[in-house]
């Protein structure tokens, strides 16, 4: 920060910005905008799922082989992981539109959005967590 | 100087327009359909992958055909698809509305967005509810137990 020397020129007050601010059009905000991301992210996300999943299911059409053949590929090591970060994105696009909803709808929620935001992301650790314990062995395990 | 009618087409207050306002439709579906898709996708998961013994493992055409001989999976399972497809669509539309400055760009996604949707929803319903859980020639052990009775 410089002191102005000067005491009339108001063009020397025009602040100048900060050196280390980061360039180009990042919007630095706090939970509020981390959560519009997260929510952008898995919202996106679980679209794509969706349409792949609406197809695979469409071939129990086909023939109970192909079906079989299909879903098989849900059932290795790596997808079985893939359904974690999967059940993780649903779990967190639910929970946050629910407190979007809230916000939205009871001007005192808006005082609390921030504790809020870090609930949606208690809770859903804990949702994950416990569908880990019951998945993980399911994946790995002989059937 | 302030500007009274600045040159805008996006106001932050809109005047009073007439007809139905599809815009407001469509922010009232994405909490609604929000809240429904919490209770069935949680049901839809827990049901699938933590109460069937097996999980992930146990899904095969035998699993889904049993579900699918009964009307309660197939409404639960057409809402869900419904209700899924557009709200998601609508999503992705707003993303796309966000990003995608580029007229025709935007045009083909939108369209896209909307045929995607439109084929699916229709896919889904019909072999919903068209779906034979006992197809003749096909190996006992693949099918719902029931087949055997038939």
């Amino acid at each position: 920060m410089r002191v102005s020397t000067s005491t009339s020129n108001l063009a020397d007050e025009t602040p100048k910005p900060s050196k280390n601010r980061i360039v180009g059009t990042l919007y630095r905000g706090n939970e509020g905008m981390w959560s519009w991301v997260l929510h952008r992210i898995t919202g996106i996300a679980i679209y794509f799922f969706l349409l792949v999943h609406v197809l695979d299911t469409a071939t129990v059409r086909i023939s109970p082989e192909v079906y079989n053949a299909i879903i098989g590929a849900y059932k290795n090591p790596i997808m079985g992981l893939g359904e974690i970060a999967l059940v993780g994105a649903v779990v967190l696009h639910a929970l946050n539109g629910i407190r979007i909803i809230l916000v939205d709808m009871f001007p005192a929620v808006t005082r609390v959005q921030r504790q809020l935001f870090w609930g949606v992301v208690g809770i859903s650790l804990v949702l994950i967590i416990a569908f880990s314990i019951r998945h993980i062995p399911n994946v790995f395990g002989e059937h | 100087m302030t500007i009274d009618n600045p040159n805008y087409a996006y106001p932050a207050r809109s005047t009073r327009r007439r007809g139905i306002n599809l815009e407001k439709a469509g922010w009232i579906f994405m909490r609604v359909s929000g809240v429904v898709l919490v209770v069935l996708i949680f049901g839809h998961l827990f049901y699938n992958l933590m109460w069937t013994p097996g999980g992930i493992q146990a899904i095969d055409f035998g699993f889904v055909g049993g579900k699918f001989a009964d009307p309660f999976w197939q409404w639960y399972d057409v809402i869900m698809l419904w209700l899924a497809i557009i709200h998601g669509s609508n999503g992705v539309r707003t993303i796309v509305n966000d990003y995608v400055h580029n007229k025709t760009v935007r045009g083909v996604l939108l369209w896209a967005i909307l045929l995607a949707g439109a084929v699916l929803i229709v896919l889904g319903t019909l072999i919903t509810f068209t779906f034979d859980p006992c197809p003749t020639g096909a190996s006992a052990e693949l099918l719902p137990s029931f087949c055997a009775d038939l």
